[in-house]
C-alpha cells in the first residue's frame, strides 16, 4: 500500500516532466507582405507586437497609445542586440511588428531582409529630430530610411556612493581588483568596444581610432584586458533587472550601466550615482523599425508617430534618463520635471553627440577600406571565450 | 428487434475480447500504437532532426541555415577550449549535485519508511512533494534573494557571529540551488526502494550480531542501490540540461552546457552549434544510463 503510493507519485511527476517537456515546441506560420511604402495610415490592426528594451514600453505612453488608437501593444524586453536581431528572424520573422533596434542591430536587420522601408513623410515629427538622427547611416541605407530614430544616450559607470569611494573617475576602476567580486558588467559581445575605448586611451601605441573597428591585434589587446577583468566580476548581467537587482542587495557596487538601470534605482532610494568617466563613453541611438512581415502596419506606423511627439519624447528621455531625437521634447522635459532638459542634454551643442562612440556592428572592411577588420562573429566567440 | 441488437452487439463485443485474448500481440498492439506513434514522431524526429541541424552552418551574414553537411559545428566544439571547460563544470556541478543529493536522501528515506509513525509518514510524504507544487522559478528567485548579499543568510551568519559567507552569484549558490530543487526526485526512488527491503532481512542481519551500522552497509546500501541509481538519473540529468538556474544564481563562471545551448539558440541564432552542443550531454547521459542499467536502476523503476 505504501509502496504502491510512493510509486504512484513518482509516476505522476515523470508524466508531468514529459508533458511539460512536449508541450515546450511551438509553432507559427507568417506570410511576408510585400514592402511597397504605404502612402497614408490606414486603421489600426487592434494589435502591436514590439521587441524592445526594457523601459522602453512604459505604461505612462503606452497606456495612453492604446486608448487613443485602440491598438493593443504586447512588448517583449530583449536583453541584447543579438536578442533582439534573433528575435525578429525566428519563426520566419512574422511574430513581431517593430523593434528598438540599436546601432549594432540595425544594420544586420537590414542586409538580412527582416525589415522594411518607411515613409518618413507620414511621420511629421521627424522633421523636428536632431539633424545628426534623420537620416543617421546606421537607418538609412542609399537614401531609403528603415526606422525612425528614437532616443540615444552614453553607456555610464554605475556605482553605490556608500561603497565606493573616493568617486571614481575613470573606467579603470572595474579593471581594477579593487573592488573584486562586486563588478558587474554586460553579458553582451559589444563590451569589448568598452575595453577598446578604455585602451585607445591607456595605451595609446595600440593605434586603436574606432572601438568597432578592431584589428586582430587591438582585438587580442582589448580581450586580454577583458580576460584579466573576469576574476573581479560578480556577475554578467543580461537584463537591466538583473544588474539592478545586484546593486540593490548589495552583491555589485560598481560597474556599467544604463541610465535606466540609474534612475530606477535612484527611485528605489539606493544610494547610486552614474558618470561619464575621462576616457569617454559608448552609447547607443535607437531606431524604431519595421518587421518585412510585419501583421499590423498601420499600428506601427501610429506608434511611431506616438513615440515621436514631444510629449512621450519627453515622458520617455525622463523615464529612462536618456535624450530625445526630437527637440521640440526640451520645453515639454522642463514641465515634467524642472531642469531635466539640461541633465538629459536634451538641447546639447553637437560636440556632445559626437563625444558618444555609438554602438555598431562590427565589420571586415575598415573605414580605410581594407578588409583586416574582425568581424562581429569573431567579437561573439571572443567573448564567449571571456565570460565562459 | 431491441433485444436482437443488444444480443448481436454482445456477440460481437465477445467476438472482440476472444480475438484479443487469443492474439496477446494484437492487445500489445493496441496498447502501444499511441504512446509508440507519440514516441516515434516526437521524441525519435526530435532528435533526428537534433543530429542533422548539428552537420548544418548558419550564414553569418544573413543568419540563414546552410543546408551542406559539415563538421565545423564539432571541430570547434572540440577545438576551442572554453567549451570544454563548460562540458567539464557542466558535469562536475551535475555530480556533486547527484552525490548531494544521495547523501541527503538516504538517511530521510530510512528515516520515513521505517522509523516514522503512519501519521508522520504521511506529512514527510507531503513535505516532499509540495515545493513541486510551487514554480520552479519562484523557488529559484527566493534563493536568489536568501543568498544575496544583504539576504537572510547572511544577516543570520552574522547575528551568530560567523561572518557573511558572501556566496550568492558563484557556484556555490549554483550547488546549494540544484540540490534542493531536485532533492524531491532523489528521495521518492530512494524511499520506494527502502520499503521494498524486508523487515525479516534486517532482523536477521541483527540476530547474526550485525551491528546497525555493518546491516546499512551490507544489507540496505546494496538493496536500495536501485533506487540511488533510478534517483540520480533524474537528478544528474536535469542538472546537465538546466539554463535557469546559472542565469539567476550564477556568478561570473557559471556558464553551463544548458547557457551556450540557449544562447546559440535565443541570442546568436546558431541552432547548429548549438545542437553540435546539445549532443554532449545526450552522450553523457547515454553512458550514464548503461551503467545505471548495470546497477539494476530500471528494476526500481
Amino acid at each position: 500500500m505504501k509502496l504502491a503510493r510512493v510509486d504512484w507519485a513518482l509516476g505522476a511527476v515523470l508524466a508531468v516532466m514529459i508533458v511539460g517537456a512536449s508541450a515546450c515546441g511551438s509553432s507559427s506560420s507568417s506570410k511576408p507582405s510585400s514592402a511597397g511604402l504605404p502612402s497614408k495610415i490606414g486603421a489600426g490592426e487592434g494589435q502591436l507586437y514590439l521587441v524592445a528594451w526594457e523601459g522602453y514600453t512604459q505604461p505612462e505612453w503606452v497606456k495612453p497609445f492604446e486608448k487613443s488608437t485602440g491598438c493593443v501593444v504586447h512588448s517583449k524586453y530583449a536583453g541584447s542586440s543579438d536578442e533582439m536581431v534573433t528575435l525578429m528572424r525566428q519563426n520566419g520573422g512574422g511574430q513581431y511588428d517593430m523593434v528598438s533596434a540599436s546601432g549594432d542591430a540595425s544594420l544586420r536587420l537590414i542586409d538580412g531582409g527582416d525589415v522594411a522601408p518607411v515613409n518618413v513623410a507620414l511621420v511629421p515629427e521627424w522633421k523636428n529630430f536632431i539633424p545628426q538622427l534623420q537620416s543617421p547611416s546606421h537607418n538609412t541605407v542609399n537614401g531609403t530610411h528603415y526606422g525612425i530614430s528614437l532616443q540615444w544616450g552614453p553607456n555610464t559607470l554605475l556605482y553605490n556612493t556608500k561603497s565606493v569611494k573616493p568617486a571614481p573617475t575613470s573606467w579603470a576602476e572595474i579593471y581594477s581588483p579593487k573592488y573584486k567580486g562586486e563588478i558587474t558588467v554586460p553579458d553582451n559581445p559589444i563590451q569589448i568596444a568598452d575595453a577598446a575605448l578604455y585602451l585607445s586611451k591607456t595605451q595609446p601605441s595600440l593605434g586603436i581610432e574606432d572601438p568597432y573597428e578592431l584589428t586582430e591585434r587591438q582585438l587580442d589587446a582589448a580581450v586580454e584586458l577583458l580576460k584579466k577583468q573576469h576574476p573581479y566580476i560578480k556577475k554578467y548581467w543580461s537584463l537591466a533587472s538583473d544588474e539592478i537587482e545586484l546593486f540593490k542587495n548589495g552583491d555589485a557596487v560598481i560597474g556599467a550601466a544604463w541610465p535606466y538601470q540609474y534612475s530606477t534605482l535612484v527611485a528605489d532610494h539606493v544610494p547610486v550615482k552614474q558618470i561619464i568617466p575621462e576616457q569617454g563613453a559608448t552609447g547607443w541611438a535607437d531606431t524604431w523599425m519595421l518587421s518585412a512581415h510585419a501583421k499590423d502596419p498601420n499600428c506601427a506606423y501610429k506608434w511611431v508617430n506616438w513615440v515621436s511627439s514631444p510629449k512621450v519624447q519627453a515622458e520617455q528621455a525622463i523615464s529612462y534618463g536618456e535624450t530625445p531625437v526630437n527637440t521640440k521634447a526640451c520645453p515639454i522635459m522642463e514641465e515634467l520635471s524642472k531642469g531635466s532638459c539640461v541633465t538629459y542634454h536634451a538641447n546639447a551643442p553637437a560636440s556632445y553627440f559626437d563625444s558618444i562612440k555609438f554602438w555598431k556592428t562590427p565589420v571586415a572592411k575598415c573605414d580605410n577600406g581594407r578588409s583586416e577588420c574582425e568581424d562581429y562573429s569573431v567579437w561573439q566567440q571572443k567573448w564567449t571565450e571571456v565570460t565562459g | 428487434m431491441a433485444a436482437e441488437a443488444i444480443a448481436a452487439s454482445s456477440t460481437a463485443r465477445s467476438r472482440v475480447s476472444a480475438a484479443l485474448f487469443r492474439r496477446p500481440w494484437l492487445r500489445a498492439v493496441l496498447l502501444l500504437s499511441a504512446p509508440g506513434a507519440w514516441f516515434v514522431l516526437i521524441y525519435l524526429a526530435a532528435l533526428v532532426l537534433l543530429f542533422v541541424s548539428a552537420l548544418w552552418r548558419v550564414d553569418p551574414l544573413s543568419g540563414n541555415l546552410v543546408h551542406t553537411f559539415t563538421l565545423e559545428n564539432f571541430e570547434t566544439l572540440v577545438k576551442t577550449p572554453v567549451y570544454r571547460t563548460i562540458a567539464l563544470r557542466t558535469l562536475g556541478i551535475a555530480a556533486a549535485v547527484t552525490v548531494t543529493d544521495v547523501v541527503l536522501a538516504v538517511p530521510f528515506a530510512i528515516f520515513a519508511a521505517r522509523l516514522a509513525s503512519k501519521r508522520l509518514q504521511g506529512f514527510l510524504f507531503v513535505a516532499v512533494l509540495i515545493p513541486l507544487w510551487s514554480s520552479y522559478l519562484v523557488r529559484v528567485f527566493a534563493w536568489r534573494l536568501i543568498l544575496a548579499k544583504d539576504g537572510i543568510l547572511n544577516w543570520f551568519l552574522v547575528k551568530v557571529g560567523i561572518g557573511a559567507a558572501n556566496i550568492g552569484y558563484t557556484n556555490w549558490a549554483m550547488w546549494i540551488v540544484f540540490s534542493y530543487i531536485w532533492l524531491p526526485f532523489m528521495i521518492l526512488p530512494v524511499w520506494s526502494a527502502v520499503e521494498r527491503v524486508p523487515e525479516s532481512v534486517i532482523e536477521a542481519s541483527g540476530d547474526l550480531g550485525a551491528r546497525s551500522g555493518r546491516t546499512f552497509r551490507s544489507i540496505v546500501l546494496p538493496m536500495i542501490l536501485p533506487g540511488i541509481a533510478a534517483g540520480s538519473i533524474f537528478t544528474f540529468s536535469l542538472t546537465l540540461g538546466d539554463f535557469i538556474t546559472p542565469t539567476l544564481v550564477g556568478g561570473a563562471s557559471s556558464q553551463m552546457i544548458g547557457n551556450v545551448v540557449y544562447q546559440n539558440v535565443g541570442v546568436a541564432n546558431n541552432v547548429p552549434f548549438a545542437a553540435a552542443f546539445a549532443t554532449v550531454p545526450l552522450v553523457i547521459m547515454g553512458l550514464y544510463l548503461t551503467a545505471a542499467r548495470k546497477l539494476g536502476a530500471f528494476e526500481a523503476l
